[in-house]
């Protein structure tokens, strides 16, 4: 318990007090360097736990920790420092350069009215040759594809070097080999120690990379474990409602639901 | 892996870095250039520059130049300045490039004040100047006070709304009052007013908006690179360590203050806010640590031409809003057809 980097302790949460909430009294506790996947439908409230656990949405009740402190006791600025959000996706209103764009993940680090230096301009760019798309660099965000894109708003979280990296359904937009990519990035993180934690609707990708899963359903944890023991058949289908079945393909665990 | 590559790509940063060093040193050139021409410029004695010797000969020369001229084009380059710098900043942090600081219902507001003040407190300069400077913040501190209570659709979008909502009720009342003025005294006022124009520039006019405009250019030049964070949506400003809520109303007071103090000596002056950030876009790209000192510099050079085109094109004055708009939109016209204008959605 002491070693959780994030913890949620019967939090409620709901955007409009009239209606129901969304989340109702959900427990979490995160391991310092694991990497966890929030798995469940549409509506269960996974989203809205990512953005929780950013500090931007604020809990009806309960607590939220970082390190064992409620999160609302760090800094704008600390907060910046040790926890980052990939966006599903992003409006980019003007025409900035890949590398301007990856620069403002250095943000945190630089006083209200500082300027990037050479040295934040090159982890912008190590960033963007962590996520293989360092040639593009010059290229304008607004003319690369979609995926490309997606690996750009990757590659800002990269260079902000959090602790925590908080990723929202991040190969919603990536073709095969950018989500093996993806996949590798996630693990070299991870040995580096840093934590993460990711919603997706891709199960597969759940099995493949991560140590825990947290199934998810109707704004409360259904269960959470390690991956092997938690993302069964049973428990998927539960969830989703839908017949689902795990199989074992050349020793990899595969999920069929047709 | 790559670090012959890494190289490349950082020399090409840096080359790109130079000539835009160059550009930069050719827009102070060409501010101060046209600043020193343009003081000698006029129709005094006879249409064109004044001599040097003349200067040194004619007293009244030398006081035409300098306790009429100089003011005037100082003026022209605050005016320029605020407006450019502020129109960049509103597009920056509302992510829509085609708003401008007098957006928000501030200069609206500022006309209304003006034409109440020509009409129920007479035509002193000063008056119209407070009360114009009044109503315009007026104008954007409604507009903030109803976006906070609009209950639906983003904090961008509700601001837009009801800036426009703000916007259509001063504007209504404008009407009411010109409805209202005397035709002969006070409705050719108003109109002057709202054509705008900078003929009667004084050094104490100048004096007495100079600290809301330098101060609040100042501020925002400081801001330079960090308006690119807030240029951001909500949630991803606030991940990268921002306020952005906070951090956005200071920019926004600090683009307004400047600009209703320049609305306040020199009226409606409409365009230039809009069209220098997108020249300054074209030549520097998104990013606003240059852009933002690009616009400026490039306010500075419009205000002065389109100062010097007002004053010296006929012999009566053409009033500085009609040529603003006539060059701002001939060039917002070319800058669409050719590629200059990307923008999402």
């Amino acid at each position: 318990m002491n070693s959780s980097l994030l913890s949620f302790h019967q939090v409620r949460f709901g955007y409009n007090r009239k209606a129901s909430s969304v989340l109702d009294g959900l427990d979490l506790s995160l391991k310092e360097g694991c990497i966890a996947a929030i798995l469940g439908p549409n509506g269960a409230g996974k989203t809205t736990l990512l953005y929780l656990a950013l500090g931007w949405l604020k809990p009806w009740a309960g607590v939220i920790r970082l390190s064992g402190k409620p999160i609302e006791s760090f800094s704008r600025r600390t907060l910046g420092q040790q926890i980052a959000l990939i966006p599903q996706s992003e409006h980019i209103p003007f025409e900035y350069t890949v590398l301007e764009y990856v620069l403002l993940g250095r943000a945190p680090y630089l006083p209200t009215l500082g300027m990037p230096s050479q040295a934040d301009e090159r982890i912008a760019y190590d960033a963007l040759e962590k996520v293989g798309i360092a040639n593009l660099f010059d290229h304008s965000v607004l003319g690369i594809s979609g995926g490309e894109r997606q690996l750009v708003l990757a590659a800002r979280a990269l260079a902000q070097e959090p602790r925590l990296l908080l990723l929202d359904e991040p190969t919603s937009h990536l073709d095969l080999s950018n989500k093996y990519r993806l996949a590798q990035i996630l693990r070299s993180l991870q040995e580096r120690g840093t934590t993460i934690l990711m919603t997706t609707h891709e199960p597969d990708l759940a099995m493949a990379v991560s140590d825990e899963a947290i199934l998810m359903q109707r704004g409360k944890v259904h269960i959470s474990g390690p991956t092997a023991e938690v993302a069964t058949g049973e428990n998927l289908s539960r969830i989703y409602s839908v017949p689902v079945k795990i199989m074992s393909v050349e020793g990899k665990k595969q999920v069929s639901w047709m | 892996m790559s670090s012959a590559v890494t190289l490349t790509a950082l020399q090409k940063l840096t080359t790109r870095k130079e000539s835009r060093r160059w550009v930069f040193i050719w827009l102070w050139l060409g501010l101060i250039g046209l600043f020193i021409l343009s003081l000698l410029l006029g129709r005094y004695p006879e249409t064109g520059f004044i001599s040097w010797e003349r200067l040194n000969q004619d007293e009244l020369a030398r006081l035409l130049v300098f306790n009429l001229r100089l003011p005037r084009l100082l003026t022209a380059i605050a005016l320029g300045m605020s407006l450019s710098a502020g129109g960049l900043v509103f597009q920056m942090l509302f992510g829509n490039p085609l708003v401008e600081s007098g957006f928000l219902g501030v200069s609206q507001g500022a006309a209304f004040g003006a034409a109440l003040c020509i009409v129920f407190l007479g035509g002193s300069a000063v008056l119209i100047q407070g009360s114009a400077a009044a109503f315009g913040l007026a104008g954007l501190g409604l507009s903030y006070l109803l976006a906070r209570r609009i209950r639906y659709g983003g904090w961008v979008l509700r601001l837009v709304l009801s800036g426009i909502a703000i916007s259509a009720l001063f504007s209504a009342g404008l009407g009411v009052l010109k409805y209202m003025a005397d035709p002969l005294r006070q409705l050719p006022e108003i109109t002057f007013w709202l054509l705008g124009g900078l003929s009667s520039s004084t050094w104490g006019k100048l004096i007495s908006i100079l600290p809301a405009v330098i101060s609040g250019l100042v501020f925002l030049f400081l801001f330079r690179w960090r308006l690119n964070v807030l240029a951001l949506n909500d949630e991803t400003a606030f991940s990268m360590g921002a306020a952005p809520k906070r951090e956005r109303l200071l920019l926004l007071i600090a683009a307004v203050l400047p600009t209703s103090a320049v609305i306040s000596v020199a009226g409606m002056v409409g365009w230039v806010g809009l069209i220098m950030p997108h020249i300054a876009r074209r030549l520097f790209g998104s990013d606003t640590r240059l852009t933002l000192p690009a616009s400026m510099l490039l306010g500075g050079i419009f205000g002065i031409l389109c100062d010097d085109l007002s004053r010296t094109l006929l012999a009566g004055e053409i009033p500085l809003g009609i040529l603003t708009s006539l060059l701002g939109a001939a060039i917002f016209i070319v800058l669409m057809v050719s590629r200059g204008m990307k923008v999402e959605r």
